[in-house]
C-alpha cells in the first residue's frame, strides 16, 4: 500500500480548548473519509502527538462534514495564560497531525484529488 | 413577522487585535445590513476588570471606539447597524465614548444600546450565599477554593437582549459578555421574529454565527491548502445572507481576496469544536451533524436543515483568578553549531540561577529551541538537518514572583558570557507577569437578569 502524508487525503483546523486543544481532520473525499473513519482512531493520534499532548485523546465524528474531531486533553503545557509554550493555543496542532505518515490503499488515493 | 426577506450580517473582527481593515472594507466594498465585531476572550475580561478598578471610565475595548470614529459617517449613510461585545466589563462607559465620537462628527440622533447583566463579579458572594457553588466544570472544585483571588466573572448571556436593543431602534448595540455566535443570532432574532422555543431556527443562527466569529478564518485564513488562496492581503471578511426559514449562505464581498467554499467553511465549523452533536449555548443546543454544505456559486456556500434542541437551565460563567507569575524571553543564536550552543546557553542559565539559590521544578520551566522543531516535537516528518540559526526561548512560572523575576535577569548576560553568536535580545529583561487562571462554571438562569437600555445622541 502506498505510504503518504495524511495531508494528501485530509486537511485540518486546530485551536485551544481549556487545557487541551481540538484538531478537526477533514477528509478530502468521501472515499478518504470512509478510510479515515475506519483507520484514524484516537489511539493513533495520541501516539503521534505523544510529545505534545500529555493527556488522552477523544474522537468525535461529523459525517456531514467528513470530519473527525480529536480532543487532545492536555496539549498546551497548562491552559490559557499559564502556558510557557510558543504555541500556547494549539494553532499548529492541526498541521502536526497532518504530518502523520499513513498507508492508504491506491484505490482511495485514486478517488481523492491531490491538493 | 419577518421585517424583510433576507438579511446580510458580516463579522469584521475575530478578536481584539484583529485588523481594522476587516470592518472598514466590509462597510466600504459592498452591501451590508449588520456589522458584528468580537473583541472578548477569557483573559481579556480579567484585564478589563483590572483597568476598570483603576479608572471607572475604563474596562471596554478601546479599539472599537477608534473603529467607530473611522466608519460612523458611512454606517449612518448606509444604514448599517453594528453589534459588538466591545463593552467588556463597562458597556456604559463604552456607550459614552461612542456618543462623544458622534458629537465630534456632529451626527445627531444616533441610537446606541447597551446590554448589561453579564458581569457578576460584584455579585459573587450573593450568588454563593444563594446556594450557587460555581464549581469548576473541569475539576468539580467549588469556587470557594480560589474565591479570594478572583479577578472577573461574566455570564455568557442570551442573544435575545441584543434583539431587544435592536427592537428599540439601536443602530449600535454594545454588549459585555455574550456568546460569540450570539452577535449574529441577535440581529436574526430581531429581523425574523424568531421565538425562544424555535430551536431549529436558533441553532441555524448559532451555526451561522460560529462560522463567522473568527473573521477571515472561514474565508481562506489559517487554511491547510494556503497555496490555493488568492490575494490574502485583501482577504474578504465573511458575510451571512440569512433567511427567515433558517437557511443561509456564507459569502464575502465581490472582488475581495480569499475563498469561500465547502472546505474553508468546514474548517471553521471544526474550530473549538467539542461534541459536534451538542454545541451548547445559552439559547439552544445546536447539532453540527444535522445539515449539509452545498456550493452555491463562486465564493458562496449554502446551509439548510440545521437542527437544534432545548438549552440547559444554566448559563456558563467565565471566571478568572490570579494563579501565580510567569516570565519568558528569547535570544537568537547564530551558527556555526547553533543548536549545540543554544542547548549550552539554556544549561548555563539554569546552572547560574542554581548557583544563586534559585531552582525551578520541571513543570515550572521550559526551554524551546525554535527552529529545531518546537511546534511539532516528536513528529518524524518535521525533523530536518542542522539549522543555521536557532531562537532560544526560555521561561519559568510559579507562585513566587521574586523567583520568576530572578530568572529574567540571567538571560541577556549570555550575550557576553556564553558561547559566540548570541544576539537578538529585544525588549530588555523579561519581567514576571501575572498568570490568569480560568474557572468555567455554571449558574442557574433564574439568578441572572439582563438589562437593555437605548440612548440617542
Amino acid at each position: 500500500m502506498p505510504r503518504v502524508s495524511l495531508a494528501r487525503i485530509a486537511t485540518a483546523r486546530s485551536g485551544d480548548k481549556g487545557e487541551g486543544s481540538n484538531v478537526g481532520v477533514i477528509a478530502r473525499s468521501d472515499a478518504a473519509y470512509a478510510f479515515l473513519k475506519e483507520h484514524l482512531d484516537a489511539e493513533r493520534v495520541r501516539t503521534h502527538m505523544a510529545q505534545i499532548n500529555a493527556g488522552g485523546v477523544k474522537r468525535y465524528e461529523a459525517d456531514n462534514l467528513r470530519l473527525l474531531n480529536f480532543l487532545l486533553e492536555d496539549s498546551l503545557g497548562g491552559g490559557g495564560s499559564a502556558s510557557l509554550r510558543t504555541d500556547a493555543q494549539g494553532k499548529t496542532h492541526g498541521l502536526a497531525v497532518l504530518r502523520m505518515e499513513i498507508e492508504v490503499p491506491q484505490e482511495v488515493l485514486d478517488r481523492t484529488p491531490a491538493p | 413577522m419577518p421585517r424583510r426577506d433576507k438579511v446580510l450580517v458580516a463579522n469584521g473582527q475575530g478578536f481584539w487585535g484583529d485588523s481594522i481593515l476587516g470592518p472598514v472594507r466590509l462597510v466600504r466594498e459592498g452591501p451590508l445590513d449588520y456589522l458584528t465585531l468580537d473583541y472578548l476572550a477569557e483573559v481579556t475580561m480579567s484585564i478589563l476588570q483590572k483597568l476598570k478598578s483603576r479608572n471607572p471610565e475604563a474596562g471596554y475595548a478601546t479599539d472599537f471606539v477608534s473603529l467607530i470614529d473611522r466608519i460612523l459617517p458611512e454606517i449612518v449613510e448606509k444604514k448599517i447597524r453594528v453589534v459588538a461585545n466591545a463593552g467588556g466589563v463597562n458597556p456604559r462607559a463604552c456607550m459614552r465614548a461612542v456618543m462623544k465620537v458622534a458629537e465630534k462628527h456632529r451626527l445627531k440622533g444616533i441610537s446606541v444600546g447597551i446590554v448589561e447583566g453579564d458581569d457578576v463579579y460584584p455579585r459573587l458572594d450573593e450568588l454563593l450565599a444563594s446556594g450557587e457553588q460555581l464549581r469548576n466544570m473541569d475539576t468539580g472544585e467549588p469556587l470557594a477554593s480560589v474565591r479570594d483571588r478572583v479577578t472577573s466573572a461574566n455570564v455568557y448571556l442570551s442573544a435575545f437582549p441584543i434583539a431587544q436593543a435592536l427592537d428599540q431602534g439601536a443602530q449600535i448595540v454594545i454588549t459585555g459578555r455574550g456568546t460569540d455566535p450570539g452577535l449574529v443570532l441577535g440581529p436574526l432574532i430581531h429581523e425574523f421574529g424568531w421565538k425562544a422555543s424555535e430551536y431549529d431556527l436558533l441553532a441555524a443562527g448559532t451555526i451561522a454565527g460560529h462560522i463567522v466569529e473568527c473573521g477571515a478564518q472561514c474565508t481562506g485564513g489559517n487554511f491547510t491548502d494556503w497555496r490555493r488562496v488568492p490575494d490574502m492581503a485583501r482577504i474578504g471578511y465573511p458575510i451571512i445572507e440569512a433567511r427567515a426559514d433558517g437557511s443561509f449562505a456564507i459569502t464575502k464581498h465581490e472582488g475581495t481576496g480569499g475563498i469561500v467554499d465547502e472546505s474553508t467553511v468546514a474548517h471553521q465549523l471544526a474550530y473549538e469544536m467539542g461534541d459536534p452533536r451538542a454545541y451548547l449555548g445559552p439559547d439552544v443546543s445546536a447539532d453540527f451533524t444535522s445539515f449539509r454544505l452545498r456550493p452555491d456559486g463562486k465564493d458562496r456556500v449554502k446551509i439548510d436543515g440545521v437542527r437544534g434542541a432545548p438549552p440547559t437551565p444554566t448559563y456558563k460563567v467565565s471566571i478568572s483568578y490570579d494563579d501565580g507569575w510567569k516570565a519568558g524571553g528569547q535570544l537568537t543564536i547564530s551558527g556555526p553549531d547553533a543548536l549545540e550552543k543554544a542547548k549550552l546557553c539554556a544549561e548555563i542559565v539554569w546552572k547560574r540561577l542554581a548557583l544563586d539559590g534559585f531552582t525551578y521544578a520541571p513543570e515550572e520551566r521550559l526551554v524551546e529551541l525554535v527552529g529545531a522543531n518546537v511546534c511539532h516535537a516528536g513528529i518524524a516528518a518535521a525533523e530536518n538537518g542542522a539549522p543555521s540559526e536557532i531562537v532560544l526561548r526560555m521561561g519559568v512560572k510559579g507562585k513566587d514572583r521574586e523567583k520568576v523575576d530572578r530568572f529574567g535577569m540571567e538571560l541577556v548576560p549570555l550575550v557576553t558570557s556564553g558561547p559566540p553568536g548570541v544576539t537578538g535580545f529585544a525588549g530588555g529583561r523579561p519581567k514576571a507577569t501575572e498568570i490568569i487562571g480560568f474557572w468555567p462554571a455554571l449558574v442557574g438562569k433564574d439568578k441572572i437578569v439582563s438589562r437593555v437600555e437605548v440612548l440617542r445622541s
